[in-house]
């Protein structure tokens, strides 16, 4: 008798077999002719310039994880404002607690200077700056 | 491997029938190359729009030669734009067809005499297999072009040439 995880083990392997199957099939009946125009790379039909494996600024990681962030909030706003009222005042304190959370992490990002191309270079508060001058603000301004 | 491509020299009811399947999947799905060159290629957008609708015959305008079967060659073709061209042929995976729609890809047209920068029909640097005549085209006339080159490979066959 099957298990559950059986279940699951035997579509994990039809999955593959599938694939190779099809791959394997079509590797057998289609054309294959490859040449060294049709190997290049393509690039609208000029001459390709350079690699094709540029590097990509590091930077964009951290936007694009910014942005994947709020991608999945909205998404899981989206039941949240469907079932709103059906739960009333508790569902929204939920969703609150939810927004403030994420709130918080953009803050933080805010202040570390993320959301800017050109970095600004943020000195750390130190206690006895603070302590010895009240009156000074200590926002960085470069 | 490739083992339907061009193996077996005798014409067995298999192979016909498979000839078949493979044509028909071929005509009804041909994919062209999202390529416009001159005033033809607004002729050609015409064409795939709603009005004329390309996409009932299966023709979609793909972005790279890779996913592409068929290129039209819509317009006037430089000689600086004949490489491009014999390039972008060369990417596109066998088998791939080609349409030369209007007077300037098939023959020069209006540049015959005078054009000193435009190649003289686009079938001296790549082979064409159906010409669309028009200075531009209509649409109906490209729509024609295609249904001949559909007919073009309604008889072709998997079958080695025999010398």
């Amino acid at each position: 008798m099957l298990t559950e995880f059986g279940k699951i083990l035997i579509f994990i392997i039809l999955a593959i077999v599938f694939i190779i199957v099809t791959l394997f099939i079509s590797k057998l009946i289609r054309p294959n002719r490859p040449t060294y125009e049709k190997k290049k790379v393509y690039e609208c039909g000029e001459n390709p310039e350079g690699s094709p494996w540029v590097k990509f600024n590091i930077r964009f990681y951290v936007v694009a994880l910014i942005f994947l962030i709020f991608d999945v909030e909205v998404v899981l706003l989206f039941p949240w404002a469907l079932a709103y009222k059906d739960y009333g005042f508790y569902g929204f304190i939920v969703g609150l607690i939810f927004l403030v959370i994420l709130g918080l992490g953009m803050a933080y990002e805010w202040r570390k200077g993320d959301l800017e191309w050109a970095r600004p270079q943020i000195k750390p508060l130190k206690l006895d700056d603070i302590l010895n001058s009240k009156s000074e603000k200590h926002i960085n301004t470069n | 491997m490739g083992l339907l491509d061009k193996e077996f020299s005798d014409g067995n009811i298999v192979i016909v029938k498979v000839d078949d399947l493979f044509n028909w999947a071929r005509l009804s799905s041909i994919w062209q190359l999202g390529f416009g060159l001159a005033c033809c290629a607004i002729e050609m957008m015409a064409t795939s729009a709603s009005h004329y609708d390309f996409d009932r015959f299966g023709v979609i305008p793909r972005n790279t030669p890779r996913q592409a079967d068929a290129i039209i060659i819509s317009g006037t073709v430089t000689l600086k734009m004949a490489t491009r061209i014999k390039r972008l042929y060369e990417q596109i995976p066998d088998p791939k067809y080609i349409i030369s729609m209007g007077s300037c890809s098939n023959c020069g047209g209006p540049y015959w005499e005078h054009g000193y920068h435009v190649l003289k029909g686009v079938d001296r640097v790549i082979p064409v297999d159906v010409y669309v005549p028009g200075c531009p085209p209509r649409p109906e006339a490209l729509l024609e072009g295609l249904l001949k080159l559909q007919e073009k490979i309604r008889n072709e066959s998997l079958r080695k040439k025999s010398a």
